[in-house]
């Protein structure tokens, strides 16, 4: 099992593909996505990749929060998360994930926090159909209806479909395919959409229910690796 | 930092388009639509010629529906401005219309779809003056 990526979703907008169809794409950004550090087995008891992204001024940050960050000698993060990885697949601390970590026609899956949407009535949470808007209905015209039966059972069933707090809920959308990367600005492409409002982190893996295409980069994609692999290249020529 | 996105819509755009250009037409205007059809392996140009009666939406995003008269039967496309699939987009007349929507002409047919030709305004050289 491959890291992830930790990006910021931009917004959408659409590409054309080669046979002139138009693709729906979500635009996701790399924004500084260094190792921040290591769970190990030995000491851990999980192997994990912990990831930072975005910047935070130094002064906003708790102290405890900035020695962790000093202890790694990066730059204090806006959010930091972790990945489980396999034992082989971890990454030093300190180094900078790039968008090559993902290759076009690839599938993922984006796990981001779905925008908030408050109280919600039955109709916008559970997609009720509502009552009637004439032949006698009064003020009750969004209300759920029944919520059960009668002195039998005489309760109503846990779970039944009501309303409440909707959205802002941890949401992962499966098997989105990456369209296109850019690693000179950090972007990847992501076919359809994703949770989260504009702006918000989101988390990116390789899709869990479908085998990732040869020629990712493993253990990881870095900026340094290919920096040095376009150097190489100029060398060369 | 300039707007990701925008930066890259007009990179999109650019690819699309190459060194075609969307020539400037609006609602009333008579259009001469070449698609790019494709059949199995073949690829063959069909034109639509007709009425644009709407524009919506803006930028990579924009469209534009065009009305004709098929064996006496409206038929509407929408095409996309910005396509891979438009070879050229043609002004064979531009019309005079007071409106941006011209859903009107939808429960029209013969005279009262007329719509009389602009000769000045948005999109039309100005002639010289005689002296």
């Amino acid at each position: 099992m491959r890291t992830g990526l930790l990006a910021k979703k931009l917004g959408m907008t659409r590409v054309f593909a080669e046979d002139g169809a138009h693709v729906p794409v979500t635009v996701l950004q790399l924004d500084g996505c260094q190792v921040v550090g290591q769970r190990t087995k030995d000491r851990d008891g999980y192997v994990a990749l912990q990831l930072g992204a975005g910047s935070r001024k130094a002064k906003n940050v708790t102290k405890p929060l900035r020695g962790q960050f000093a202890a790694a000698k990066v730059e204090p993060k806006a959010v930091v998360r972790e990945f489980r990885v396999d034992e082989d697949m971890l990454v030093e601390v300190g180094s900078e994930l790039s968008a090559e970590h993902f290759v076009p026609g690839q599938k993922v899956d984006v796990a981001g926090t779905a925008k908030g949407k408050g109280f919600a009535g039955a109709m916008k949470r559970w997609n009720f159909g509502g009552l009637r808007a004439s032949h006698g209905v009064s003020i009750s015209h969004r209300s759920l209806g029944s919520t059960g039966q009668c002195q039998d059972p005489g309760k109503v069933f846990k779970g039944k479909k009501m309303a409440g707090q909707y959205g802002d809920v941890r949401i992962t959308t499966q098997n989105l395919e990456v369209v296109r990367v850019d690693a000179d600005r950090g972007l990847v492409l992501v076919k359809g959409s994703v949770p989260s409002a504009k702006n918000g982190w989101v988390e990116v893996r390789d899709a869990v229910k479908k085998a990732a295409p040869e020629g990712v980069p493993t253990p990881a994609g870095l900026k340094a690796a290919a920096e040095a692999e376009v150097q190489a290249e100029g060398g060369e020529a | 930092m300039a707007n990701i996105i925008q930066t890259l819509e007009a990179e999109e755009m650019q690819r699309v388009l190459g060194d075609k250009t969307i020539p400037e037409f609006s609602p009333g205007d008579t259009l001469r639509v070449s698609v790019k059809i494709k059949e199995g392996d073949r690829e063959r140009v069909q034109a639509f010629e007709g009425v644009c009666i709407a524009r919506a939406g803006g930028g990579i995003q924009e469209n534009f529906t065009v009305r004709k008269l098929s064996f006496g039967e409206g038929v509407e496309r929408v095409f996309p401005v910005v396509s891979p699939m438009l070879e050229s987009i043609e002004v064979k007349r531009r019309g005079k219309v007071r409106r941006a929507k011209l859903y009107y002409l939808r429960g029209r047919t013969g005279k009262a779809a007329r719509i009389a030709e602009r000769t000045t305004g948005h999109g039309i050289q100005r002639r010289e003056k005689k002296a």
